[in-house]
């Protein structure tokens, strides 16, 4: 029995109303959007009914762009203008970007994240990101012919912190309400698990056009828990790619510094497609027509396996790591599900079936497997519903530190710990009369702060004066289900909360943020009011639908005078919606959602001591 | 009910030391069920606030309970004897000279054999270990003694620890040589 239902029976607030959910895979070569209609996981094909979305950005000097199989199609003739592999770069300073000299863009050093200089002006790798998840909002849109409720959106399980932020700013920038970011592995997992009825201890083995997870997960009953996970955030089909490239031009004594930017492409295109036939025959042409060299010849399946069998090795480490974490064996493993078009590859299934000693499991599509996990989750969380009752366990991918003296990392929260998880951790003061302290947040596997990721600089502010050593600061961090921290801090003795000044290391200021909003709608100013206030009037609707639904369930736990705030609030709220100021509407929901907080701590409480007495008559 | 009551009260177990993994394994499950954020998703922000306090409460003491050296701890805490095992290094000079000597025997292993010998000796060790902290706890409900045992274990796991780095890196350089 849930804890909260959204509607008793026979006293639905709104029958008719089907939350509209969708999940989309963000991938680094392609993006998909899914949904459940009528009880099925479907991918939502476009137009010319494909299902694939290149992930490809063109931007041209019109201002105009273009999007996928357009894109893709101008990324010889206009490589530089041209952005794919975009997933790469969230996230990520221009130092981070593995092989950027064999990329044809003109990079911009940033110290929030790298930009991209184009004929339209300096990009965000975020920015392009959020062209293409407007473009399947939009798909999903015309599809059902309805505003879009929330989507999931599937990240791979390995993205660290500033990864996962700019993935979540790139959907706020396509206005796009995220229910969840979801672990690629795990969607796979939902998907696959589901279809198969299956129960027991399974790995994920996801390696994708430029990312590559291994996840360890223990089915029971709907619950998807992951045990352990790893991978490598920049491994995938495109330096598969890379490397072929690589060994083609050495072999034909093409120096590399001799490639224009069409050059990188052509390179890359041709590379791709070569891998791609080597899936299927045991030698592929390898042709490519370059501004001073022609290379062709005919490349075997074999010289492909060595060129590329570091990389394969490099995700076997990976799986063994993950193992280690779980402290199981592969004997323990019941079934290897393959999810990523890269394992179509007949390497890499050879080395996950020599590994583990089975035949991996390839029965779903491994392009469509990790969107169509993200549907039926999305369809769960927007409370329609559904026949599974899913509950997924996820845990942080790398580790949470800060910075200790002598640039050492104090490690806060360790890898593989369930989220949500808060760990606090006590700080004091080193000189008398202090009134501030400074934080280094760290995520990653080593020992020193120079080998980790860097999250955010933190400043504890209005610590109350006191000698050395006397104050007690609590810092709270907090890591949430989509895998992102939050920090707060209370000095114990006097109770003051202080103050945190974030610096992200990476990623967008929500200053950033707002520019770009407004430069997006910049040319239709009305278009954009109208949606604004829109999207208030349905996050209202939204606030006074779940209130109602919670008062008719558990109205009884409220005191008179409080069940009285609480309807004069909906009420004020009814009434300002209709309003048309979009301020007015949004201050209404946030004075009922804090208005119902301490009801819904009520309703949590009741529904945990149900639970628990369920279970104590269970066990009589 | 609340976000102050004690691990073994959320989870609805006996305060005991003793405990069936599998049962705290399925309770933790029963209790996400209900308190997760996911099943709050819909409900607007007040609600997921309430979901994600409760989420990780229940999740600190399910890491807490399932290991039997935090478990331990945490019995000792409640009554009154805290571990404090940073102000409280003072051990007998018999346990001290076991663990010099395998701290000689880990810097003298040269392979895997060696290694896995002595990892296997500490855990036996960890084990009877457990058995005198469960006697402590659970029979003579002596919690000054328990965590004094406690202590202890501590010392022998941080070795146990330091033993399976060793065997980690040994396998991965083996791995990387093919």
């Amino acid at each position: 029995m849930a804890l909260l239902q959204l509607s008793e029976p026979g006293q639905t607030p709104d029958p008719h109303q089907r939350r509209v959910a969708i999940g989309i895979d963000l991938g680094t070569t392609h993006s998909l959007v899914a949904s459940v209609r009528n009880g099925v996981a479907e991918c939502l094909p476009d137009a010319l009914g494909r299902l694939l979305l290149p992930s490809v950005v063109r931007y041209l000097d019109t201002g105009a762009t273009q999007i996928g199989f357009d894109a893709l199609a101008a990324q010889v003739d206009d490589p530089c203008n041209t952005i794919s592999s975009a997933k790469r770069l969230m996230g990520r300073g221009v130092n981070d970007i593995g092989n950027r000299e064999q990329m044809p863009y003109r990079f911009n050093d940033k110290p929030g994240m790298v930009t991209v200089q184009t004929v339209a002006g300096e990009k965000s790798p975020v920015e392009v990101n959020a062209e293409i998840l407007a473009l399947l909002r939009q798909r999903a849109e015309d599809s059902f012919d309805s505003d879009i409720y929330g989507v999931v959106i599937t990240v791979p399980a390995y993205f660290d912190d500033a990864q996962r932020q700019a993935t979540k700013d790139a959907a706020r920038l396509a206005r796009l309400n995220v229910l969840r970011l979801l672990n690629e592995p795990t969607a796979a997992a939902i998907a696959y698990g589901l279809d198969n009825a299956s129960e027991g201890i399974y790995a994920v083995y996801d390696l994708g056009g430029g990312t590559f997870d291994i996840s360890i997960l223990r089915l029971s009953q709907g619950v998807f828990e992951v045990v352990a996970t790893g991978g490598d955030s920049a491994l995938g089909g495109d330096d598969y790619d890379r490397a072929l490239g690589g060994w083609a031009l050495a072999k034909a004594g093409v120096a590399a510094d001799t490639l224009t930017p069409s050059d990188k492409a052509a390179l890359q295109k041709t590379a791709r497609a070569c891998k791609e036939a080597l899936s299927f025959a045991a030698s592929a042409p390898f042709s490519v027509q370059l501004a001073k060299a022609s290379v062709n010849f005919e490349m075997k399946d074999a010289d492909f396996e060595t060129v590329c069998a570091h990389l394969t090795q490099r995700t076997m480490a990976a799986v063994r790591q993950a193992l280690r974490d779980a402290s199981l064996s592969k004997e323990e493993i019941q079934g290897v599900v393959m999810v990523g078009g890269s394992t179509r590859m007949p390497q890499v299934r050879k080395a996950v079936a020599s590994f583990f000693g089975r035949e991996p499991l390839t029965n779903l599509n491994p392009d469509e497997v990790v969107a169509l996990g993200a549907a039926i989750s999305a369809n769960q969380l927007a409370g329609n519903p559904s026949g599974a009752d899913l509950l997924l366990l996820d845990v942080i991918p790398l580790s949470l530190g800060i910075e200790t003296m002598g640039g050492l990392v104090e490690r806060i929260v360790p890898r593989n710990q369930t989220i949500p998880t808060a760990m606090a951790q006590d700080f004091t003061t080193y000189r008398d009369g202090q009134t501030a302290l400074a934080l280094h947040v760290v995520q990653g596997e080593r020992d020193l702060v120079a080998d980790c990721r860097s999250l955010a600089r933190f400043e504890l502010r209005g610590i109350p004066p006191m000698v050395a050593g006397a104050a007690r600061i609590r810092v709270t961090f907090t890591v949430d289900a989509d895998g992102l921290l939050s920090v707060n801090a209370r000095e114990q003795v006097s109770g003051v909360e202080t103050r945190i000044d974030v610096k992200p290391s990476y990623g967008l200021s929500d200053d950033d943020i707002a520019r770009m909003l407004q430069d997006s709608f910049s040319t239709a100013q009305d278009d954009m009011r109208s949606r604004a206030l829109r999207e208030a009037q349905v996050d209202a609707d939204r606030m006074i639908l779940a209130t109602q639904s919670a008062l008719a369930a558990d109205g009884d736990l409220l005191a008179p005078d409080a069940h009285v705030q609480i309807d004069s609030l909906m009420a004020a709220l009814a009434h300002v919606r209709a309003s048309g100021d979009t301020t007015a509407v949004d201050a209404a929901t946030q004075a009922l959602a804090r208005g119902t907080e301490s009801f819904a701590a009520q309703r949590m409480n009741r529904g945990i001591q149900k639970a628990l007495a369920g279970r104590n008559i269970e066990s009589v | 009910m609340n976000l102050q009551s004690t691990d073994f009260e959320l989870f609805g177990i006996p305060e005991q030391f003793v405990q069936d993994r599998a049962q705290i394994d399925m309770r933790w499950k029963e209790l996400q069920r209900e308190a997760h954020p996911d099943k709050f998703a819909a409900q607007g922000p007040a609600a997921q606030r309430v979901a994600m306090q409760w989420s990780v409460r229940i999740n600190e003491a399910y890491q807490r309970l399932k290991d039997p050296l935090r478990r331990a701890s945490y019995l000792c805490e409640l009554y009154g004897a805290p571990i404090n095992a940073e102000n409280n290094t003072a051990m007998p000079a018999d346990f001290l000279m076991q663990q010099m000597q395998w701290r000689e025997a880990l810097e003298e292993a040269e392979n895997i054999d060696d290694l896995d010998k002595i990892a296997n000796e500490s855990k036996a060790c960890g084990g009877e270990q457990l058995l005198k902290i469960e006697h402590a706890l659970d029979g003579r409900k002596d919690f000054q003694a328990a965590a004094q045992q406690i202590r202890r274990l501590m010392f022998i796991e941080r070795f146990a620890s330091e033993v399976a780095v060793r065997i980690d890196r040994l396998e991965h350089q083996s791995h990387q040589k093919f």
